[in-house]
């Protein structure tokens, strides 16, 4: 696979996306610094390189009148421009955390940070808007959209960031970056087809481009390997390696093969509820 | 953006959404099939009520009626000013008709309306109903040659070709008859000779001679039924005009008097099931017609008319009953001609308004004018004559329209459940999205957008397949006839050879509307389920 052009294509701020990105920020910022008055965090404690930390994470789960205790005070921290993985056994929490870093869920206490700023308190819309604009995520299941071909899933975030008219004055641009990531995976003999006409690396490749399309701070990868057989695997790993190396994107991935994780540069155990550095 | 992406992909491979789209398609096109036959039927009856019947009519009840009808018609004239159109005067009375029809005479309760034939179709569309082509231009009450109805085989001969032939028959009848009874007087007379011949010898010949002249009797009891047949008997000619003179029917008429066509007339079906009309009276055969006379207390008089022209409004009811003859006739024989005034008393004055006048506030200022308490008249309009027939009307459409509606209800219960069990199967994508980052907001308008997408082609194809029904009405009438067996419009009960259908635009408007909401309402809730999703536990839905 020929990536060197692609991968330095995704350092450039091409895409209105990216602009959009711009004008996100100080809304974040504001945000963010309304909440730092009053919870007084102490960033020291973290270091400042960090992208994405959770401080002091509780999370249950209600089943049945009874509830279970996933997350106990979780302390976590993804270092800016590495690739954290998180191993742990089935139902120790690993895709809880990574929901929660992801803004998906809310932690029942403890913070969410991101670049320094705290996220898991803003409203709805405010995190609907940093899920769309600096985050990317891909999972075990890919989770295309069946209805809509593999360009049209591509640009999906794109599409849902943006109004009609904007989406309309920008269209080109997205399409053009649309067809770079998909070169960059190397689908792009494939832009018009079903996820249902595609293999499960394929449809996982689909889905990587999808989560790059808005030119995202980190990934959030939940087992993407987890359905995978070995070859196609390791291509998606390598595929994740290569961004993270020569675009510097920050990745934090959930998985439960010790194997993929020791090739990680950071490493992080999630058992009993508590969260143990590994590397 | 990716809403109306994501709207227009599910409406293209949601097939399921679509079938329950249908009964939203089938409810509009009822209701647009039922308002537009309802409205047909509605706008013929009108017609036809409206079409005998002037707008605002001043009527007494009184015996010898309006007697100065022209300080009445000046009276109008100043209240009302220009919105009078046309004005006329009328005599309306009970009367009964007698006509000979196959050796009987048969007699029927009409309502006989003297009109003056110069102003009366002014007032309503009375003339466009009648038969023969002249009489459409100008009515004259008299007998024409021919030429009624060409159309209507059933009808022909008419007119004085038809009187005269009768008339003819009548002669040769006359003549046929007196043939036979001379024949008769010889024969008797013959034989009253041969019995005195043959007295002294008896011989076994006379019962042979008996039975001849039995035969003979007979012979001639069949030829006078034959005729009969053929014409009726003569009737006999009341005296009118008299003066001695021999009145000869073959080319001289009666006062000319225009019949309701039902009163002439029954429609029915033959062998072959074709419908058949019967005409047991024709323009040319005189009718007589007694009627009270303006005494107190009245008495009957009875006239011959000659039956000039039917009319035709397919209103059964002015059909059946409805007898004009020229007013003056009425007027003289009533005795209600004012030889000093030389003004005719009348019963009633029939106006027709311009175009745009309210009809009810200018019954109401005729009221004012004359009030119940001062005068002896009445101000009605057409529309309380016929009042509780057209109220029915209304209520059995808005009834049928409530009833249609909720079929469309029901639809949109139907859509209702699909859009539940499309939101459940959708439950990971919509996942999908909330992880991308679309708000709420935005998966509830996708859903909702679809709702409104589906209801648009429901309710676009239900307009178009509604419209196409009532362009071709009546081809499908046929066809279920061809299938069933069983008549779905019966000629001989509506008069109509096909079934009026009128659309109006704004039915279409409000029904398609309608039909666009529910399908919207039905959506709401199951969008709302959508957008309140949890996005890890849609994620995790299998």
């Amino acid at each position: 696979m020929n990536n060197s052009t692609p991968a330095k294509s995704l350092a450039k701020p091409i895409t209105s996306a990216a602009n959009q990105l711009r004008v996100v920020r100080p809304e974040t910022d504001n945000e963010s610094g309304h909440a730092e008055k009053t919870h007084s965090t102490s960033p020291q404690s973290f270091s400042s390189e960090s992208m994405v930390d959770a401080r002091g994470v509780t999370k249950s789960y209600r089943r049945h009148k009874t509830s279970v205790a996933v997350l106990k005070g979780v302390d976590f921290s993804a270092e800016h421009g590495k690739m954290t993985a998180i191993v742990g056994q089935s139902g120790s929490g690993k895709s809880t955390l990574l929901h929660l870093l992801g803004t998906l869920d809310r932690p029942d206490s403890g913070e969410i940070h991101f670049a320094n700023q705290r996220i898991d308190n803003l409203p709805a819309r405010k995190r609907d808007a940093f899920r769309n604009q600096q985050l990317g995520m891909i999972f075990q299941f890919y989770h295309l959209l069946p209805e809509l071909t593999l360009l049209e899933n591509v640009i999906a975030p794109a599409m849902i960031g943006q109004s009609i008219l904007s989406y309309f004055r920008n269209r080109s641009s997205i399409l053009k970056r649309a067809k770079e990531l998909a070169e960059m995976v190397g689908l792009s003999h494939r832009l018009n087809h079903k996820p249902s006409q595609l293999s499960g690396g394929e449809m996982q490749r689909t889905a990587i481009a999808r989560a790059l399309i808005t030119d995202p701070k980190l990934l959030l990868a939940d087992e993407p390997t987890g359905n995978l057989d070995q070859e196609s695997g390791q291509s998606i790993l390598q595929l994740l390696r290569n961004l993270n190396q020569e675009s510097g994107l920050t990745i934090v991935m959930v998985t439960h093969d010790e194997n993929i994780a020791m090739q990680c540069d950071a490493l992080v155990r999630l058992k009993g509820g508590k969260v143990e550095r590994l590397k | 953006m990716y809403k109306v992406l994501l709207c227009w992909r599910y409406l293209k491979t949601r097939w399921i959404a679509l079938a329950s789209i249908v009964s939203v398609t089938l409810g509009v096109a009822t209701l647009i099939v039922v308002n537009s036959v309802m409205d047909g039927f509605t706008s013929q009856m009108q017609d036809r009520m409206h079409g005998i019947l002037s707008d605002l009519v001043v009527e007494t009840r009184a015996t010898n009626g309006i007697a100065e009808p022209s300080w009445y018609i000046d009276r109008i004239r100043a209240r009302l000013g220009d919105s009078v159109d046309g004005i006329t005067t009328v005599v309306t009375l009970p009367a009964m008709m007698t006509f000979h029809h196959n050796g009987n005479a048969h007699t029927q309760q009409i309502n006989l309306i003297g009109i003056d034939q110069t102003t009366y179709a002014s007032v309503s569309d009375f003339s466009k109903y009648l038969l023969h082509p002249d009489n459409k231009q100008q009515l004259d009450f008299i007998l024409k040659r021919n030429g009624y109805a060409p159309e209507r085989e059933a009808l022909q001969p008419s007119g004085w070709e038809y009187r005269s032939r009768v008339e003819q028959l009548k002669k040769d009848r006359q003549t046929e008859l007196e043939r036979y009874r001379q024949l008769q007087a010889k024969i008797s007379e013959e034989q009253q000779t041969q019995i005195a011949k043959d007295s002294q010898p008896l011989s076994d010949s006379t019962t042979d001679q008996g039975a001849d002249s039995q035969a003979k009797e007979d012979a001639t009891q069949q030829a006078e039924s034959n005729l009969d047949l053929l014409g009726g008997p003569a009737i006999q000619p009341i005296q009118n005009g008299g003066g001695g003179r021999v009145f000869d029917a073959s080319v001289e008429q009666r006062i000319g008097i225009v019949l309701g066509i039902g009163i002439g007339s029954v429609r029915g079906r033959d062998a072959e099931g074709q419908v058949k009309d019967y005409f047991f009276i024709r323009p040319g055969d005189d009718v007589s017609i007694a009627f009270p006379n303006a005494g107190s207390p009245p008495r009957a008089i009875d006239e011959l008319f000659t039956v000039v022209d039917f009319y035709e409004s397919k209103m059964s009811e002015y059909d059946g009953t409805f007898a004009f003859v020229p007013i003056e006739a009425l007027q003289r024989a009533r005795g209600m001609f004012d030889p000093v005034s030389k003004q005719g008393a009348v019963t009633s004055i029939q106006i027709k308004l311009a175009r745009g006048t309210d009809l009810n506030s200018a019954r109401d200022s005729l009221r004012d004018e004359f009030p119940p308490s001062e005068s002896y008249v009445q101000v009605n309009s057409w529309r309380d004559t016929q009042g509780p027939l057209l109220a029915a009307v209304q209520l059995e459409t808005t009834i049928l329209n409530v009833l249609l509606f909720m079929i469309i209800a029901v639809a949109g219960f139907g859509i209702l459940a699909t859009f539940f069990m499309i939101v459940v199967e959708k439950t990971r994508d919509i996942g999908v999205l909330k992880s991308l980052g679309a708000p709420g907001s935005g998966i509830a308008s996708i859903f909702l957008g679809y709702g409104v997408l589906l209801g648009s082609v429901g309710s676009g194809v239900g307009v178009l397949c509604g419209l196409a029904f009532v362009w071709k009405i009546n081809e499908i009438a046929r066809v279920l006839e061809w299938i069933t067996g069983r008549e779905v419009f019966d000629p001989t009960v509506y008069y109509f050879d096909t079934i009026p259908t009128v659309i109006h635009p704004f039915t279409i408007v409000w029904v398609s509307i309608g039909a666009v909401l529910i399908a919207i309402l039905a959506s709401v809730l199951p969008s709302i389920r959508a957008a309140r999703m949890h996005p890890v536990e849609a994620l995790r839905y299998e």
